[in-house]
């Protein structure tokens, strides 16, 4: 059987995290009128979506995802490229080159496992030559988002829950696999591999890390 | 009327004193002080008892300052070093890492006092290409307030941190591969120092297995360059490690170190320190009891009771805050054998003991430090380092404790670990002991996982953590004593699993663990402590 790495992404790969990415987008509207709106909404939603996120991911995500409500498909995915050379490539933390090559060169296949989208992650798992990637997506209608998003919803459990299921398929022995992740919102995708890793952890994975004896990493 | 059988003295009764450091227990006998962990325990000890005490420290140098100048001038069988600098030249000097000596010195630490010399001369020859690096090998990274404290802020605040940084033996770029000796052991030394036109080692030789080639072999070198030596049939095969003639990790690592010469312009600087470790208010420590004064037994009481008051971790820093007062006893410069024998002498004149006949019961107090946990904590797996690694190796000629004889640690075996420094310790201790004890099924089966491990191979490189492989290294460690000890007996234990995952027994106390013991090696066993620290060693009859 074989083995996987299995990465979360923001904050634990890269510095940035969904509403940097949101923002972006916020920031690039058609219009300066409707760009100044759409960032200035977006900065005084900032300590709400922190607060949600603390409190549980899944709050976060029905109230943040409904902000790409009316976004066009097209315009998200032109932005895309010029999203990861202007914000996610600096952001990429210098460890983390090094511990996926290292972690590569041990066999094992690397997966990402993320809440951000599927439009922003595709040019940075390519160019962090990750082999897998499993992301949120958004709903769309008639090319348009309707804020909603497709299940399953990458969040929580159904990360290692498709983990468990992803293992299953490409005959991964999850005792093999490793998994990475700064927050505490992965518990169950770390819990579910036989060698779990904190990398940058807030301060509830880092105690529950700690408790657990889980090597806790700084790739910042 | 039958004659009466002459007595027959039961148990150690003396007999000749091997040396002035060799006391035995009798009725009238102060209890002695033992290290437990972060505690000192005073337990009386039964009649008989040999209890062998660290001599006296040796004279520090009047002037270490002129010594180093007279080494780097008079060196062995080498030009003096002033005569092989030249303007241009690039030259890389390696220090010996935290680990030595134990504890931390008192500021300057000789590293310094050397640099600053060797600087001077570097800068008045023109030599401006200086970097200093650490030689941690896969020790844990040095932190920046350790290495300020090493070499002073004036050199600090010039080199740090583009000059004056940690070995990184994970680095794909930092190493290159010198070649393999002729057993096949590769070589794979740290990039700088080989493109070096000069290798200069400063190190302090704080026991006989320090030192020597060992310096750049092991402290510049990478995971594969340390497998062939690392390893449980080497460990073995070393009796004991204190004693590099018998020692088949020193014969590995000194072929090692002959193909470094030859590829490399090395430059040795050795120094020996004296054993002076406490002095002042903790000078009483390394007395013998029955000469303690009344003011000794007062600081000794009020130690022990302020020690019973304070939380573990202020107990531990209170212990890591207080610097040894090592002195420098002697100084060589120059080629590795010739330097390094001379300094083995100096470090068995101060440790050595002359010591008669093996032990049935081997007591070894546990202090509350080791090489591997300077500002940590002395983790279950540092503790079996400290039992079965060092004290049982503190000899020469042949074993203090006979074959088969039970060793008595004094330590509370607490299951606390360092997750900043000790990472794979934990997994290792937790997931892989239980499974198996034997070191040739952990080399085989785990090292490799652990050793690749890229969390435990970041942590390496970014925090502060000993290498993925390293606690392996510390169970090997602990094998030439594992196979030699025929029981281990933790007294004052203050858990069962702990030494239980060890493979050992466990005592509420030293006289329940003495007691133990006796069944193991019948009623009259010859017993033997070594009143630890100062470093005490015994050179065997």
């Amino acid at each position: 059987m074989g083995a996987a790495a299995f990465y979360d992404l923001d904050g634990t790969l890269v510095r940035t995290n969904l509403v940097h990415a949101f923002a972006f987008s916020a920031r690039n509207q058609q219009g300066i009128l409707k760009s100044i709106v759409k960032t200035a909404a977006t900065l005084v939603s900032v300590p709400m979506f922190m607060a949600a996120d603390f409190y549980n991911r899944r709050l976060f995500n029905d109230l943040f995802f409904v902000r790409y409500r009316g976004e066009s498909e097209d315009r998200l995915r032109c932005l895309a490229e010029e999203l990861f050379d202007t914000v996610l490539r600096p952001s990429i933390f210098p460890g983390a080159y090094e511990l996926i090559d290292k972690s590569r060169q041990l066999g094992l296949r690397q997966v990402l496992v993320t809440g951000a989208l599927d439009i922003t992650v595709g040019p940075l798992a390519k160019h962090l030559k990750i082999d897998d990637y499993v992301t949120n997506r958004l709903e769309f209608v008639d090319g348009y988002a309707t804020g909603r998003l497709l299940p399953p919803v990458m969040a929580a459990a159904t990360k290692a829950s498709w983990m468990r299921i992803y293992a299953e398929k490409e005959n991964l022995n999850l005792s093999d696999c490793y998994a990475y992740s700064d927050s505490m919102s992965d518990l169950p995708m770390l819990s579910v591999v036989g060698h779990p890793t904190a990398v940058n952890p807030d301060i509830r994975l880092r105690g529950t890390a700690q408790q657990h004896d889980w090597p806790i990493l700084d790739l910042r | 009327m039958r004659e009466r059988a002459p007595k027959i003295l039961r148990g150690p009764v003396p007999r000749n004193k091997e040396d002035d450091q060799v006391v035995y227990i009798d009725g009238d006998s102060a209890p002695r002080i033992l290290f437990s962990g972060e505690d000192l325990l005073l337990e009386d000890l039964p009649i008989g008892t040999r209890v062998l005490y660290p001599k006296p420290p040796i004279e520090g140098l009047a002037n270490p300052g002129a010594a180093i100048r007279y080494a780097l001038n008079h060196p062995l069988d080498t030009e003096p070093l002033y005569a092989q600098l030249a303007p241009g030249m690039r030259v890389t000097i390696a220090v010996d890492d935290i680990s030595l000596p134990l504890p931390p010195m008192v500021t300057p630490d000789i590293r310094q006092t050397v640099i600053e010399i060797l600087l001077e001369l570097l800068d008045a020859n023109g030599v401006d290409d200086v970097h200093i690096i650490v030689a941690n090998s896969l020790h844990r990274r040095m932190t920046a307030p350790e290495m300020k404290r090493m070499v002073g802020a004036k050199i600090y605040d010039a080199f740090y941190p583009d000059r004056f940084y940690n070995h990184d033996a994970e680095d794909p770029d930092g190493i290159v591969h010198l070649g393999k000796t002729d057993h096949n052991e590769p070589v794979n030394i740290n990039r700088r120092a080989v493109e070096s036109d000069l290798l200069i080692y400063v190190n302090i030789n704080l026991v006989p297995m320090d030192g020597g080639h060992k310096s750049v072999a092991l402290g510049l070198c990478d995971y594969e360059s340390l497998r062939p030596h690392h390893e449980p049939e080497t460990i073995r095969a070393s009796d004991s490690y204190m004693d590099p003639k018998r020692s088949a990790l020193n014969t590995k690592v000194e072929r090692q170190g002959a193909l470094i010469d030859r590829h490399m312009n090395v430059f040795h600087i050795e120094t020996a320190i004296n054993n002076r470790i406490y002095a002042g208010a903790t000078a009483f420590l390394s007395k013998n009891e029955d000469e303690f004064t009344e003011f000794d037994r007062l600081k000794c009481e009020a130690m022990r009771w302020t020690l019973s008051k304070m939380p573990r971790a202020a107990k531990r820093k209170l212990f890591h805050s207080i610097p040894a007062q090592y002195q420098m006893v002697a100084v060589y410069a120059g080629k590795t054998d010739p330097v390094h024998e001379r300094i083995l002498k100096h470090n068995w004149d101060q440790y050595g003991l002359h010591v008669r006949g093996q032990a049935d019961v081997l007591i070894c107090p546990v202090p509350f430090i080791s090489p591997y946990n300077v500002n940590s904590i002395l983790n279950p797996l540092l503790v079996q380092v400290m039992g079965l690694g060092y004290f049982h190796n503190f000899y020469r000629g042949k074993p203090l404790l006979k074959k088969g004889g039970v060793m008595i640690l004094t330590h509370p075996c607490y299951d606390d670990f360092d997750h900043n420094h000790h990472p794979s310790y934990i997994e290792f201790f937790n997931r892989l002991l239980p499974e198996t004890r034997d070191a040739m099924k952990l080399r085989h089966k785990y090292e490799e996982e652990f050793a690749k491990n890229p969390s435990y191979i970041e942590m390496y490189r970014r925090g502060n953590a000993y290498h993925g492989a390293h606690p392996f290294f510390m169970w090997y460690w602990g094998e030439n004593g594992r196979q030699h000890v025929g029981k281990v007996i933790v007294a004052g234990a203050e858990n069962a699993h702990v030494p239980k995952i060890l493979g050992w027994d466990r005592a509420d106390s030293l006289p329940e663990a003495i007691a133990m013991a006796k069944s193991a090696v019948g009623p009259s066993p010859e017993i033997t402590m070594m009143h630890h620290p100062p470093i005490v060693m015994a050179d065997m009859e």
